[in-house]
């Protein structure tokens, strides 16, 4: 350990809105530096709990201190504190991107050339550069999405929390935006992210898995697999494999079956199945010519084995 | 026996905003029972082409048609078509069952036939436990996916959904692509615009679009065969879109 205090300290925090709890003692630590995603399905409380931790939203149980600062006790040192990227577009679109910059940086108590510096700076940063005039609403998403994450780097927070940044932005755009995410981590920013494209989860030091308000898992993408994944994966390819994939789930030994793309993801027993067994099963049940092999298993793999595990097979 | 009409058609349109040429030449075909998948860069023109189809742009030329239909002029098409935009708005201060509700008057859904689907929609969109919920206080995702079921009740013969899967959770995303799938093998007709390479290798086709037209189309599984480099792994669909849209550009 580097003795470092930690980033973020959340102790059995807990949000509940009526009768209904969003989120349910959820206890870790981030470290300084680190890229921490926070992953889960659709209203496992991801949200919730960033607004607490930014001070924007009161616990109404457990504690949680960001940057040294009680979010509850102290929610305006927070804010000072880190710099939040909402899961809703926030800038106005009808401004050009420079003035959104000021008026942002302002809210900050940032002022002047001071200022404008800083935003030119930034813009440079996301590659933006000579941008500034362009209405916001005229660019296209993955750039908007840059702003935005420049806007919350206005005044140089610590500690930075994105909350699904790449939501809607193009293959070539998102691999641009990650490439930032990691740049400032190097620098030493903390980065609290969620996401639900997988593949970026792969660029985290540790991920918490939320399920129904719950934190279940919690560790590096690696542990995450070995711990949620012990099964063989295998990748099945070829025509009618939607119309097998129902037999196949019925077969001894087969674990679970989804769609990946065009493709199958079979988890297995290794013990009972291997591809060419798969392959047979498949083939008997109608599918043509297919083609099986060995993967590696991906943060989809442990999403669907943990998000969907008290819930019913997916159909492909 | 005369050539059946396609479901969906655009002749070379053309689009232009001020500077920009949002649409510049785009021509694509989509029958009855295919799901075609519209893919390419933010900004490229999809929700232009989307638009255009569903008869609410003007393109500068060009044409579109509905099951033969001109959408801007024809009134017959509105019954037959069912969109989701990608900027979509809901009641926010209804609840979860109101906005069905409002959208089934809408399209004046028979009562047993709305029951029917919206207690599907409920179940596939795991909204069934939050039906007396107001929407605006749904999470991100679950908002989107109570548009996404306002928008499916109706089906209709051509169904246009533009992007709309954008913050949906994985497990969801596989539970409405078998939905579309079911849709479209009873002879639905949808387009789709997506960001997510994995559903575009779902698609029967798929059309590339940069700069306003198409640079690439055809089935997934062709599209990745005619890329495969003998000797080299087999590309993802990822690296294909990368491949193509990085070269466009040098
Ligand atoms: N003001 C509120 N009143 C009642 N329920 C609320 C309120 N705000 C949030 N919720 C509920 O809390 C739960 C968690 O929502 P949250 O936005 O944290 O989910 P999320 O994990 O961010 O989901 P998504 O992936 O869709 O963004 C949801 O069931 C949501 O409807
Ligand atoms: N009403 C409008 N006024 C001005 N410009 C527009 C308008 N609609 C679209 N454009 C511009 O036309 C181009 C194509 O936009 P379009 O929304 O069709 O792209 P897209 O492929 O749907 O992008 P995204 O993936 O970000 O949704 C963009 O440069 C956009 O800024
Ligand atoms: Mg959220
Ligand atoms: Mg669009």
């Amino acid at each position: 350990m580097t003795g470092a205090p930690s980033a973020i300290v959340a102790r059995d925090l807990s949000r509940r809105f009526g009768a209904f709890t969003a989120v349910d003692r959820v206890s870790f630590e981030v470290e300084q530096g680190e890229i921490f995603g926070y992953l889960g399905a659709n209203g496992a409380g991801k949200s919730t709990t960033i607004r607490m931790l930014i001070g924007l939203l009161a616990p109404t149980g457990g504690a949680a201190t960001v940057a040294g600062h009680d979010v509850a006790t102290a929610p305006d040192a927070v804010k000072a504190s880190i710099g939040y990227m909402s899961q809703k577009f926030s800038l106005y679109l009808d401004l050009p991107v420079m003035e959104n910059l000021l008026f942002f940086g302002a809210a900050y108590g940032l002022s002047g050339q001071a200022l404008r510096r800083r935003a030119e700076e930034l813009l440079e940063r996301v590659d933006l550069a000579g941008q500034g005039g362009v209405t916001t609403g005229d660019l296209p998403g993955g750039l908007r999405q840059r702003l935005a994450l420049a806007s919350s780097l206005l005044h140089r927070p610590r500690l930075v929390f994105l909350d699904e940044p790449t939501a809607g932005v193009d293959p070539v755009a998102r691999r641009v935006f990650w490439r930032l995410i990691r740049e400032l981590a190097a620098e030493g920013t903390t980065v609290f992210v969620t996401t639900h494209y997988l593949d970026e989860a792969e660029y985290c030091r540790r991920i918490g898995l939320m399920v129904d308000g719950k934190l279940v898992a919690l560790d590096t993408p690696e542990g995450l697999k070995r711990t949620w994944v012990p099964d063989r994966v295998l990748v099945a390819r070829g025509r009618g494999l939607t119309g097998a994939a129902g037999a196949l789930r019925r077969a001894p030994g087969v674990k679970a079956v989804a769609p990946f793309g065009a493709a199958l993801h079979v988890r297995v027993d290794a013990a009972r199945l291997d591809a060419p067994a798969v392959a047979a099963v498949l083939a008997a049940a109608g599918a043509v010519a297919p083609e099986v092999e060995e993967a590696a298993p991906s943060l989809e793999d442990v999403f669907l084995a943990v998000v969907d595990r008290a819930t019913p097979e997916v159909a492909p | 026996m005369a050539p059946a009409v396609p479901a969906v058609e655009a002749r070379g349109l053309f689009r232009r905003f001020g500077a920009v040429q949002a649409l510049a030449g785009l021509t694509f075909q989509v029958e009855r029972g295919e799901l075609y998948g519209l893919i390419g860069p933010d900004g490229a023109g999809k929700t232009t082409a989307i638009r255009a189809v569903a008869g609410l742009l003007d393109p500068d030329q060009g044409e579109a048609r509905v099951l033969g239909l001109d959408p801007l002029r024809d009134p017959a098409v509105r019954e037959r078509l069912g969109l989701m935009p990608q900027q979509y708005s809901l009641y926010r201060d209804l609840t979860v069952a109101e906005n069905l509700q409002f959208f089934a008057r809408l399209s004046a859904l028979p009562r047993p036939v709305f029951r029917e689907r919206a207690e599907r929609l409920l179940g596939i969109t795991r909204l069934a436990p939050f039906t007396a919920r107001r929407a605006d206080q749904l999470s991100g995702g679950m908002y989107k996916k109570l548009a996404l079921a306002c928008a499916l009740l109706h089906q209709p013969e051509v169904l246009l959904l533009d992007e709309p899967t954008n913050g949906v959770d994985p497990v969801s995303r596989r539970e409405l692509w078998a939905l579309l799938h079911e849709f479209v093998e009873g002879g639905m007709a949808v387009v789709i615009s997506t960001p997510y390479m994995d559903e575009a290798e779902r698609c029967h086709r798929v059309g590339l679009v940069h700069h306003g037209r198409l640079l690439l189309e055809g089935a997934p599984e062709r599209l990745l065969a005619a890329a495969r480099v003998e000797g080299l792994p087999r590309p993802t669909f990822e690296e294909l879109f990368i491949r193509e849209i990085e070269g466009a550009a040098a």
